[in-house]
């Protein structure tokens, strides 16, 4: 393609469509590729959109997208091998502000998005895999692609790539992604009755609760398991460190019909129809993990650049957020009339540390590592937990002095006290 | 039938015959040299087999295109892999 772009997209999901969107607008000729069939057909989420940030973007996002169900109620369930202990929050179903999140299913919101990124006039070319980056020198100038003479030449490529980044790794314009800071989700698509879905998880209309599990269904693997309800399906699924799957000798797919027949998962997805099995990888490495975000010529924006809040199970808005940022460095350039180079683009670095995406990513910057060592609490505490639940709540005769004392000493026996302050400490210090 | 089998059943592939995107680069290394097989329960869609002698078979009819199997195999770095060619592969309805 002898065709030159002002710029050029890899990846049609949240961000690259982000970005694309945002240059496009600002009338850029933008050439966006994607390697899958349609827009949506190889991206993978659990999934819920935090609109906040599509909202940046396209302000009236709320009437048009393909919006699941308004999520009303959170539950987080600690969970033993047969119980859990959790709680619920459940917002006013009739209060004046409009929800912060929805449920969504990727292939069509991601199919809606890269409709309008078209109507803003970018091109979007499908069932084209970018293999590597053209250099000259340093300065990146366009995209290979696996198309007969499929060298395509461009100012700036924004590499929107997804979680593997297989792009800037093979260009060597960042390291590869470490087993130890990914992690690997599967979910099954669970379709039921849209009236069963609501009388089941006790929500009216176009509301939904979604489910986030930690405990002992991970088998002492770092990572948590997920259930949310779309309109007329059930999203389940569990994902843990792709390191940890390797030294526990656990199959995803075992793991995921463990947690499918707990006693506390099995009843709401009783007589559902599975449609879809799918498999991802989440970049949980969080702040210290983040790789160079930019470079002569390119910019790196959502998985691809490992922006994930994995704490708070935030990816799709930090993804947005990203690539509108990125988008808004490129367009801010180009009206100055300054050449991409990587001292200009540092502006997108600047941007981004002054934003909720690294200002999050460094809260959290040691969660990682403190859950890495410290197993007990996916194991021992859920147990403790739900333990002591049962013996406050059995009604058999023994006084509540007793009970007390005798849930103190389990505590005790399986932490210590000093492993009980230590515990408290490190967590703390985590989530502080 | 196991239960991986069934899963995948339920996608939809467009496999592009004879051209697999993933490929063991020595499998006597697979054979003699590594000690952890990982790829032959952690890869989701079971794509990797350990036969009785300890070699392990790559199908990748069935690959959800994760990238599991190349951030596993980080010991003996055996595993070529990149995308399917545009539009083959995994085509999610839902995803």
């Amino acid at each position: 393609m002898a065709e030159r772009f002002d710029a050029i997209v890899v990846g049609a999901g949240p961000s690259g469509n982000t970005a694309a969107y945002v240059m496009a607008k600002a009338g850029m000729k933008v050439l966006q590729l994607e390697r899958g069939e349609y827009p949506g057909s190889k991206n993978v989420q659990g999934a819920i959109l935090y609109v906040d940030a599509l909202e940046a973007v396209i302000p009236n996002c709320r009437k048009q997208a393909p919006l699941e169900r308004a999520i009303i109620e959170q539950r987080m369930w600690l969970m033993d091998d047969r119980s859990h202990v959790g709680s619920h929050y459940r917002g006013a179903t009739d209060a004046d502000e409009q929800p912060t999140r929805y449920t969504v299913i990727r292939a069509n919101l991601d199919k809606w998005f890269s409709k309008k990124v078209q109507e803003a006039g970018a091109l979007l070319i499908c069932e084209t895999t970018v293999v590597e980056l053209l250099k000259e020198g340093k300065q990146v100038v366009g995209v290979r692609t696996d198309r007969a003479n499929g060298d395509i030449r461009a100012d700036v490529v924004v590499l929107a790539d997804g979680v593997n980044s297989l792009v800037a790794t093979k260009s060597g314009l960042r390291p590869p992604i470490q087993a130890k800071d990914v992690a690997l989700a599967v979910k099954e698509m669970h379709f039921l009755p849209k009236a069963t879905i609501e009388e089941r998880f006790n929500i009216p209309g176009e509301h939904g609760v979604v489910i986030e599990m930690f405990g002992k269904i991970t088998k002492g693997m770092v990572g948590t398991g997920f259930l949310y309800t779309n309109k007329e399906s059930v999203s389940v699924g569990v994902g843990c460190m792709v390191d940890d799957f390797r030294s526990a000798r656990v199959s995803p797919y075992q793991l995921l019909e463990e947690l499918k027949q707990h006693p506390s998962v099995k009843p709401l997805i009783a007589g559902s129809e599975v449609k879809e099995y799918s498999a991802h990888l989440i970049p949980e490495g969080g702040y210290n993990a983040i790789p160079p975000v930019h470079g002569d010529g390119w910019v790196i924006c959502g998985d691809s650049g490992g922006f994930v809040n994995a704490v708070h199970r935030e990816g799709s808005n930090l993804a947005m957020t990203t690539g509108r940022l990125a988008a808004e460095t490129i367009v801010a350039l180009r009206d100055e009339g300054k050449a991409y180079t990587a001292s200009n683009l540092k502006r997108y670095r600047k941007a981004l540390e002054k934003s909720f995406v690294m200002k999050d990513l460094r809260k959290y910057r040691d969660v990682p590592e403190i859950l890495h060592g410290n197993r007990q609490f996916l194991t021992t505490y859920p147990e403790l937990l739900s333990r002591a639940a049962h013996t406050l709540l059995t009604v058999d005769g023994v006084d509540k002095l007793t009970k007390e004392k005798q849930i103190q000493r389990e505590f005790v026996q399986k932490r210590s006290r000093v492993g009980l302050f230590g515990d408290a400490i490190k967590l703390m210090r985590a989530f502080r | 039938m196991n239960r991986v089998e069934e899963k995948l059943f339920e996608n939809r592939y467009r496999v592009d015959e004879g051209r697999a995107h993933i490929r063991i680069k020595e499998p006597d290394v697979c054979r003699d040299e590594c000690e952890t097989p990982s790829c032959t329960w952690a890869c989701p869609a079971g794509c990797y087999s350990l036969g009785d002698d300890g070699s392990v078979t790559l199908s990748t009819d069935g690959c959800l295109e994760c990238g599991t199997c190349r951030l596993l195999c980080n010991e003996h770095f055996n595993v070529e892999w990149s995308y399917p060619r545009g539009g083959y592969g995994v085509l999610y309805k839902f995803g």
